[in-house]
């Protein structure tokens, strides 16, 4: 069963429900359901107005389905994803999703714990032994190429690897959705294409639900099945193009330079 | 190494400063002198310090333990926060002449009145770092524990608590130098032993050598505890001293 989440009444403040309370939807359908989402933030200053982060959004994600969300810096892209992982509530409109594994920008690993307590975090947050926690986070290290740097603290791991250790942890959260914010923002060009493509490996290898929010178009059409363009804020969907390109998909291929043209397009409008 | 080098000259201009100016030994005793007393005393100024260096001890051990309690719940309640924070500002102002008289009478003449003075005065510095620690977590790393379904306490656990630990250990440096005041003062209020009883026992009897020898043991044990502090924060929190991550 799917939590859906509406709009608060007006006037009423209602905190956001935790994620834990919403319950996975085992059935077919779509894994987000966004439907005309507005959402608003206070004012920075009083007397200012207050900021339209989204404006109308409309988005579905299909269980097993990869959709980027690409659009300007300020967009909502990540009031969207939050929104999506029932940690704020919208304004107006409604957001149904299965339980998600947020992965944001910054690695956000806990700088006094090893990378396999880091991956394990949420197996440990769901009542596991360290031990047992650490028994499970440990293969999946081994197969993101981290062997050997277990017990690495974050500080001494590369900016590449903590973000393979971010999404181990993402991974064995167990949910059946994950909304993934910028995951490779933080990384140089060419380490970002290594990891882009190591993305692609691990998620045709264990197949997810995946919500993926960038600036980046080309990273979007190498990972997603369908792009969604966001226009500037207001955020607001203004163009879906579907991607066919068989995969591995690569950088040069014909099909994706045209999309890629077409998404810029649709960004510059 | 420099700190030694600095010592030295100062020591050294002390010697020749009271040498030369012919002041009163009663007024300020040569280093050579209170060397002299350091040593002669040797006996009775350990036997009163190990009685001082417990209660600066154990006064600060009850203001690490209250103060982390009062850091945790003015962290997880602001109504508390509201309630709390201005009486702990206030705790901070009360001359502890005003109230050890009172602590001895409730407390009697033993080692309780004493730590509970040192806990007073050690309570605010522990508590503020603490505090700002626990609120400096990342609000984003607050928003991953709650996607993973983490509660309130889970968070705290294993996120905030450790982050708010090198805050304590500021704390607890902080309160070392104040501490051994606090310790002073509180047993000039009535005591049988300590350093403080020493001082101002060794100035009635006008051997001011003895009472700077008193209170040079006592800088030292502050020096040391201070340091043993230092070094238990590098051994117990290695990743609190290393550079950020961009």
């Amino acid at each position: 069963m799917q939590t859906r989440i509406t709009a608060p009444r007006e006037g009423s403040r209602s905190e956001a429900p935790r994620a834990s309370a919403r319950q996975a939807d085992a059935g077919m359908g779509a894994a987000v359901r966004l439907d005309g989402v507005v959402k608003h933030f206070a004012p920075v200053r009083r007397g200012s107005v207050p900021v339209t982060a989204l404006d109308g959004v409309t988005l579905d994600v299909g269980e097993g389905e990869i959709v980027a969300v690409v659009g300007p810096s300020g967009c909502g892209k990540t009031t969207l994803l939050e929104l999506a992982c029932g940690l704020i509530a919208p304004d107006a409109g409604t957001v149904e999703a299965a339980p998600a594994a947020l992965m944001a920008q910054s690695d956000l690993l806990l700088p006094w714990a090893s990378a396999v307590d880091n991956a394990a975090l949420a197996l440990r947050v769901a009542g596991l032994s360290r031990a047992a926690a650490r028994e499970r986070a440990a293969p999946l290290l081994r197969d993101f190429g981290l062997a050997g740097f277990e017990r690495a603290r974050p500080h001494e791991l590369s900016g590449g690897m903590r973000q393979r250790v971010a999404f181990a942890r993402t991974l064995l959260a167990g949910r059946p959705l994950l909304c993934l914010d910028e995951p490779f923002g933080a990384l140089d060009a060419l380490t970002r294409q290594e990891m882009q493509s190591w993305l692609a490996g691990a998620l045709a290898a264990d197949p997810r639900t995946v919500l993926l929010v960038t600036h980046d178009v080309e990273e979007a059409l190498v990972l997603a099945d369908r792009v969604v363009v966001l226009s500037p804020r207001p955020g607001r969907a203004v163009a879906t193009l579907t991607v066919e390109a068989p995969r591995p998909r690569r950088r040069t291929d014909p099909a994706l330079v045209a999309l890629r043209e077409r998404a810029l397009s649709e960004l510059r409008a | 190494m420099m700190a030694a080098v600095v010592l030295l000259a100062m020591i050294g201009g002390w010697e020749l400063y009271v040498h030369a100016s012919g002041i009163d030994e009663l007024l300020l005793p040569a280093p050579s002198a209170v060397g002299e007393a350091l040593y002669d005393d040797r006996g009775l100024l350990w036997e009163n310090f190990t009685v001082t260096a417990g209660e600066i001890g154990l006064g600060i051990a009850a203001a690490v333990a209250v103060g982390l309690a009062c850091a945790i719940a003015i962290h997880f309640s602001p109504a508390l926060r509201r309630a709390l924070y201005p009486l702990l500002v206030g705790s901070q102002t009360i001359p502890i002449p005003v109230v050890a008289p009172l602590l001895v009478v409730w407390f009697g003449f033993d080692l309780g009145p004493k730590i509970a003075i040192v806990a007073l005065v050690c309570f605010f510095p522990i508590v503020v770092p603490t505090l700002d620690a626990l609120a400096r977590v990342d609000a984003d790393q607050r928003k991953l524990m709650r996607s993973f379904g983490a509660s309130r306490w889970q968070t705290f656990r294993m996120v905030e608590a450790p982050a708010a630990l090198p805050g304590l250990f500021t704390g607890a440096k902080l309160s070392v130098a104040i501490a051994a005041i606090a310790a002073i003062l509180a047993e000039q209020a009535g005591t049988e032993k300590g350093i403080g009883r020493i001082v101002d026992q060794a100035l009635a009897q006008f051997e001011t050598p003895r009472a700077y020898a008193a209170v040079l043991v006592l800088s030292a044990f502050a020096v040391a505890l201070f340091g043993l502090l230092a070094l238990a924060e590098r051994k117990l929190l290695p990743w609190a001293h290393e550079p950020r991550q961009p």
